[in-house]
């Protein structure tokens, strides 16, 4: 056996300086023969730490191995016996945190490089044409799945996996929910994402567009139409405010909206495309998260000469994924650590600044880092003509208020039961931001398989 | 796909559509609205609902060619589709029997007001409309607003037809001629409903207006429709789009309703070349 080789096969991205003029994908992916050398570091662990890490399970050492023996379609396809999705995990999964985390060849070295290992079978998957596997003979159970987002996909495929009648409920007019209105094309191509909500298509799931559960149809109406289970997978859709003075003056975006222009209206492409968005020449966003890193980095792309992250917190309490941080800072980002917004500054019902305050670390709090206070008197003005932002979102209590015997919790999510996605109301589930506020696509995807077991046992044997 | 079952030009450029969508005709209530799109690159923008058929699966909507996006939506025949139509969308207007209520509809705004009317009526309530456009050929519908209405006003800013003035003059007059007007709705032009507001905040008449701001989603999502109501904010799509026209900052609204003024003259421009060499 030959040693462990210690380092990672890097992998080719476009050069910051001319990726910030474009919108194609950062990361250029493993080659075959890259993803085989990368595949090869693998130790193959008996007890495989990696995959105590995955949120939904996958076997990761034997579609490694797979790569490795260049059985590249055996990979995808084992790939695919636990994730519907993983040409999109493979490429925003926050793996440092999970899979590659606790690899054994990561105390000596680089851990193996799991999600472009992934990202590559998935792709290459999709160039040399996706199997539809064979399908159970369908039962007569019918499933109502509210919103086309991570979750609604996960659950969608494994129903239909289990011969279930699916019907796909989403109120915006593309499948994907955040995969295609929040998540820039330079990290997740929408390509990508219509390529696996096709397949989801192909496993005979129906997805209707442009109905809003709450609206157009209510829960009890699905229930009225014979639908035995529902599923809601419908997200964290509502943008968090600051509530400082000149939050509502033109120029100042929720991440949302600037998110929802560039991505599902590709208003970067305006005028061939309709909607417009703002051009900032400098924008400051607000928040740290990989939201945050999706807006600074959009607005350089939209021709802003400076973008700025403005963060309350220091670097160490960031929650955003190292390898979005890093394709930020490398794109000229400036980063405002320690740095709160009070105020935005007005000319003519327009940003014209942004007045901020130093901000100091205290104790602990609640979510265990260390809790921002204000130093008093080091206010200070940031010159910035746009004001992203980024700071969170909540459910849309929209269903809840129109679901009877639905429980919410005082964060606005839907109260389940972990074990199973159960909600309070009978037959009906729950899983993703909607029920953990907001959290990533992978868990999103957990919770989601979580669900369908439960609501293959609901089907048989009643709640 | 959303077929459009009729097509008519109710005044030089304002236009009616029956489109085809039996689930929204299903749930639709006055005072909701719907966000539409027009081809693969188009906008999503938000309509109020005129009218609906639940039994034919019908919606009608009235639109006015302002810009792109409504002239492209112009252009559509019968037998044409929207490639997108989602609602309906917002909070019902919250309709009871309040005794003689005004609805005070200007411009285009005269669509999403007559299924308010009728329903107002319905709960048993006098319903005084005082309808009012620049023009005479502008004004539309007043036909079937008398079939909802027990009396109808009519001004024209031009005096073609009717008082020569506003419709916050109709309004003035009816205040003034003693009827205890309970309570006012409006829906139109920001600027008109903002007078409105002043004339019945004067005369302590409870007011609602029908906010038209600017929408992307229409689910609560961007939050571009943000407007300040009694010093707070709010998002006009899910919390709207009717508020009390006395709390609503409509210079805010107004403000706001600018925000892309400069893409969309350069996108109307281009349009127009384009649509020019055709």
């Amino acid at each position: 056996m030959s040693p462990v080789e210690f380092q990672r096969v890097p992998v080719r991205e476009q050069l910051p300086q001319e990726r910030i003029r474009n919108f194609q994908e950062v990361s250029l992916g493993y080659n075959e023969e890259e993803a085989v050398a990368e595949a090869k570091r693998c130790l193959n662990c008996k007890n495989p730490p990696c995959r105590m890490g995955c949120p939904v399970n996958i076997d990761i050492p034997k579609f490694i191995k797979y790569i490795a023996e260049r059985e590249f379609m055996e990979a995808a396809l084992e790939l695919k016996r636990w994730n519907n999705l993983p040409a999109i995990c493979g490429r925003v999964c926050p793996q440092e945190r999970q899979c590659e985390q606790p690899c054994v060849v990561g105390r000596r070295g680089d851990p193996i490089n799991i999600g472009k290992l992934e990202r590559f079978a998935a792709d290459w998957e999709l160039e040399h044409g996706v199997e539809i596997p064979r399908l159970p003979e369908p039962i007569r159970h019918k499933v109502a799945i509210v919103g086309a987002g991570p979750s609604g996909l996960t659950v969608a495929g494994n129903l239909a996996y289990a011969g279930i009648t699916v019907t796909l409920f989403e109120a915006l007019h593309k499948e994907g929910g955040v995969l295609v209105y929040g998540i820039p094309e330079f990290r997740l191509p929408k390509k990508i994402v219509a390529a696996e909500a096709d397949y989801i298509k192909r496993l005979g799931v129906e997805i209707n567009l442009n109905v809003l559960v709450g609206r157009t149809v209510t829960i009890d109406d699905l229930f009225a139409e014979d639908y035995e289970a529902v599923f809601l997978g419908t997200g964290a859709g509502l943008p968090l405010l600051l509530n400082i003075p000149g939050e509502n003056l033109n120029g100042v975006l929720s991440a949302n909206e600037y998110l929802i222009r560039s991505n599902l209206m590709k208003a970067y492409k305006f005028p061939e495309y309709d909607t417009p968005t703002r051009r900032g020449k400098k924008v400051a966003v607000i928040g740290a998260g990989d939201v945050s890193m999706d807006c600074a980095r959009t607005a350089l792309r939209l021709g802003a000469d400076k973008s700025m992250i403005i963060y309350r917190r220091s670097f160490e309490e960031m929650p955003a994924r190292k390898e979005e941080y890093h394709h930020a800072e490398e794109e000229g980002v400036e980063f405002n650590w320690l740095t709160a917004p009070v105020r935005v500054l007005e000319d003519k019902g327009s940003v014209a600044g942004l007045e901020c305050i130093r901000m100091q670390l205290g104790e602990p709090d609640a979510s265990g880092r260390r809790k921002p206070a204000p130093i008093e008197g080091s206010n200070f003005e940031i010159e910035a003509d746009t004001v992203v932002i980024a700071i969170g979102t909540t459910p849309n209590p929209l269903i809840a208020m129109t679901t009877p015997g639905l429980e919410m919790s005082a964060h606005g999510t839907v109260v389940v039961d972990k074990k199973t996605g159960k909600t309070t109301r009978v037959g009906v589930f729950a899983g993703g931001d909607v029920i953990s506020g907001g959290a990533t696509v992978i868990s999103a995807m957990g919770e989601g398989k979580i669900a369908v077991e439960s609501i293959l046992k609901y089907l048989e044997a009643k709640w | 796909m959303f077929r459009i079952l009729r097509k008519e030009e109710l005044a030089p450029s304002i236009k009616l559509i029956d489109v085809h969508a039996p689930m929204v005709a299903r749930k639709a209530k006055p005072g909701q609205f719907v966000v539409v799109r027009v081809s693969e690159e188009g906008e999503r923008i938000p309509l109020t609902i005129a009218d609906w058929k639940a039994n034919s699966g019908m919606v009608t909507i009235v639109f006015q060619e302002v810009g792109v996006t409504s002239m492209k939506l112009g252009e559509l025949e019968e037998g044409d589709a929207l490639v997108d139509l989602l609602g309906p969308l917002g909070q019902p207007t919250h309709i009871e029997k309040y005794g003689t209520v005004v609805c005070v509809p200007g411009g285009v705004g005269i669509a999403p007001l007559f299924p308010v009317a009728r329903a107002l009526q319905d709960k048993g309530n006098t319903v005084i409309t005082c309808m009012g456009a620049r023009s005479q050929n502008l004004l539309f519908w007043v036909d079937r607003m008398r079939s909802v209405s027990d009396e109808v006003l009519i001004s024209t800013d031009d005096g073609t037809l009717g008082f020569h003035g506003f419709t916050t003059d109709l309004l003035k007059q009816v205040i003034a001629r003693g009827t205890k007007v309970d309570r006012v709705f409006t829906a139109g032009p920001a600027i008109m409903m903002k007078k409105v507001a002043e004339v019945t905040s004067m005369a302590g008449v409870p007011t609602l207006a029908s906010l038209n701001a600017m929408m992307v989603d229409g689910t609560g999502m961007c939050g571009v429709c943000r407007v300040m109501v009694d010093g707070k904010t709010k998002f006009t799509c899910v919390d709207g789009p009717d508020f009390d026209a006395h709390k609503v900052d409509f210079d805010h609204l107004l403000s706001r309703l600018a925000v892309y003024k400069a893409e969309e003259k350069k996108a109307l421009e281009l349009y127009m070349q384009t649509r020019g060499a055709k």
